[in-house]
């Protein structure tokens, strides 16, 4: 694995601390290109804030990362790794499903409508990838998740259904889910968005602590302020391309791209 | 500001006593009761024909409630739902998962297969199950370089029950498959997605997240499906099968005691589906538990909770 990982550094490029590292990522889907060439690194560690309009390819992007959807071009390593392939020569080869599942089961990923499984409990909902994917013993992945419950502060909530839950619980339990697997990187696709504006705060708090416990983190965000504060870096992103980048302080306060200038001045 | 709670700006007095002294007077509904009228005479109509006419012969009907033959027909009957379900609804999951499947090809197939099973008449598929023999006469396997490894006659095996079984398995499969089908895409997308992302593979994902989710959906329409097998198992009386129909049938064929009999044929399926009834009553209440909503005994105890505490403040 060492190996594959050095190879890979040396090959492309790949900073030695990288979690991310994206290099002229596209998608199209028939004749629409959605992503145009996107270069991005995410340090370990650090957490990257990506905003941008609707359509502009954000989202996409993020699922990319975990190949939840296929590049149609470009290259996409997480921890100097391929998620969906893997190198042979100078031929990138798809590999087998099992194989793709257990790389994905290191990069955790939180939705906008949070997903959680409704027919089970929050207990079940993260002892579910632990015990089946992981095989961990049914004692442990429990002991695992009440301490990850503890710390979103629903641990009173073990044995309710997700309906039972308001929306910013539910995004708690969803990313305690995912912490559950014990991943290298955190990807959230507009995690605040569904929700009410009171309990965007609750769910932001537990983002913050993640970050601040070092969690390497890809945020796909509205909320500027949360950018500003915690980021390590800001990304704009518009019609499939990376406008502008740079740390957050500086490019909300002084946006050298007149599409970011405007994009920002519409959401602040 | 905003829009001030009463207590908070206090109402006039005066006022007050105007709308205490109001009463509400209820709707008058003449239709529903002339409707409900209407409805008891025709009930008592009809419940008089039936006690008064002496054909009915419910005396005679009584006494062949128990008979042995009826008895052995009513158990044919439940042996023929039961497998026929069971049957039919694995293969119809196959069919379904092959439905929603990626692969052009295997949708194709099970999108022929419901074509088929569900457009032919089931008594046509019934009989040319039992007729198996003229279009083939024996079945046997046999390998290259090994030789043949069984071989019987059709006519051996294709017994009555066995093709009863055979025809409507493959028939109520197609109707399943189609059930299970719309209860798997009535599952959110985001369910599957997550799972993904938790590295959970493909089957694991259909076998633990999307087909239980699916059987909340699944399940109202199989309690009709599972009704409506146990009258269609009615048909294989044309095969000679000895269910509840055929046996009696065989008995008023010798003592012309059509309608009594007809009776007890009716009363037996009339007393099973009651009990499906209340069997599925108590599976979609164990498969939609995680649905609150669902459930209004839980959503009444809520409420009670709710505002008792209101009350205590």
């Amino acid at each position: 694995m060492t190996d594959v990982k050095s190879e890979n550094r040396a090959r492309f490029g790949v900073p030695a601390n990288s979690m991310v590292f994206a290099r002229g990522v596209r998608k199209t889907y028939g004749q629409l290109e959605v992503l145009k060439g996107v270069d991005l690194d995410v340090p370990e560690g650090s957490v990257a804030c990506i905003i941008g309009p609707s359509g502009s390819g954000k989202s996409t992007f993020l699922r990319c990362i975990n190949h939840l959807e296929k590049l149609s071009g470009g290259i996409l390593l997480v921890d100097s790794q391929f998620v969906g392939y893997d190198l042979l020569g100078d031929k990138l080869q798809e590999v087998k499903d099992d194989l793709l599942c257990r790389r994905r089961a290191e990069i955790g990923m939180l939705f906008q409508s949070f997903n959680l499984f409704s027919h089970m409990t929050v207990m079940e909902n993260l002892i579910e990838a632990p015990t089946q994917v992981r095989r961990i013993a049914l004692d442990q992945a429990k002991a695992e998740a009440e301490v990850l419950l503890r710390r979103v502060g629903l641990a009173d909530k073990v044995d309710r259904y997700p309906r039972e839950l308001s929306g910013g619980q539910q995004q708690r339990v969803a990313i305690a889910r995912a912490m559950a697997m014990k991943p290298k990187v955190l990807l959230f696709d507009e995690p605040t968005s569904a929700l009410d504006p009171e309990l965007v705060g609750e769910v932001l708090q537990v983002m913050r602590d993640l970050a601040e416990s070092g969690m390497t983190m890809v945020v796909v965000t509205h909320e500027i302020g949360f950018a500003r504060e915690i980021g390590d870096q800001l990304v704009f992103m518009d019609g499939g391309v990376i406008v502008e980048r740079g740390t957050p302080r500086e490019m909300i306060a002084n946006p050298t791209s007149p599409r970011t200038r405007e994009f920002l001045s519409r959401v602040l | 500001m905003g829009v001030a709670h009463p207590t908070e700006i206090g109402i006039e007095p005066g006022a007050a006593a105007a709308v205490s002294r109001l009463t509400v007077v209820p709707q008058r509904r003449y239709g529903i009761w002339i409707g409900t009228a209407l409805a008891l005479l025709l009930a008592l109509l009809i419940i008089r024909a039936f006690a008064s006419n002496p054909a009915f012969a419910w005396g005679t009907a009584a006494g062949y409630l128990f008979h042995p033959s009826i008895m052995r027909g009513l158990g044919n009957t439940l042996l023929l739902t039961v497998v026929i379900m069971v049957l039919g609804i694995v293969v119809g999951t196959v069919i379904a998962i092959m439905r929603v499947s990626p692969s052009p090809v295997l949708r194709a197939f099970s999108g022929v297969y419901v074509w088929f099973f569900r457009g032919v008449p089931a008594l046509i598929q019934l009989i040319f199950w039992f007729n198996l023999s003229l279009l083939v006469r024996e079945i046997s396997l046999t390998l290259p370089f090994i030789g043949t490894l069984f071989s019987v006659r059709t006519n051996d095996f294709m017994t009555p029950f066995f093709s009863a079984v055979v025809a409507l398995s493959l028939c109520e499969a197609g109707y399943m498959a189609e059930i299970i089908r719309a209860g798997i895409k009535s599952v959110p997308s985001g369910q599957s997605e997550a799972a993904s992302a938790l590295g959970m593979p493909y089957r694991m994902i259909l076998k633990r997240i999307t087909l239980p989710q699916a059987m909340r959906f699944v399940l109202p329409p199989t309690g009709n499906e599972a009704i409506n097998l146990l009258k269609m198992t009615s048909l294989v009386t044309f095969i000679a099968v000895d269910d509840l129909f055929y046996t009696a049938q065989s008995i008023y064929a010798r003592t012309f005691e059509t309608i009594p009999l007809l009776i007890v044929v009716a009363f037996w399926y009339l007393a099973v589906v009651s009990i499906m009834s209340v069997g599925q009553h108590f599976l979609e209440r164990h498969f939609g538990r995680s649905d609150v909503r669902r459930d209004p005994l839980t959503m009444r105890a809520l409420r009670n909770a709710i505002s008792l505490r209101g009350v205590a403040r």
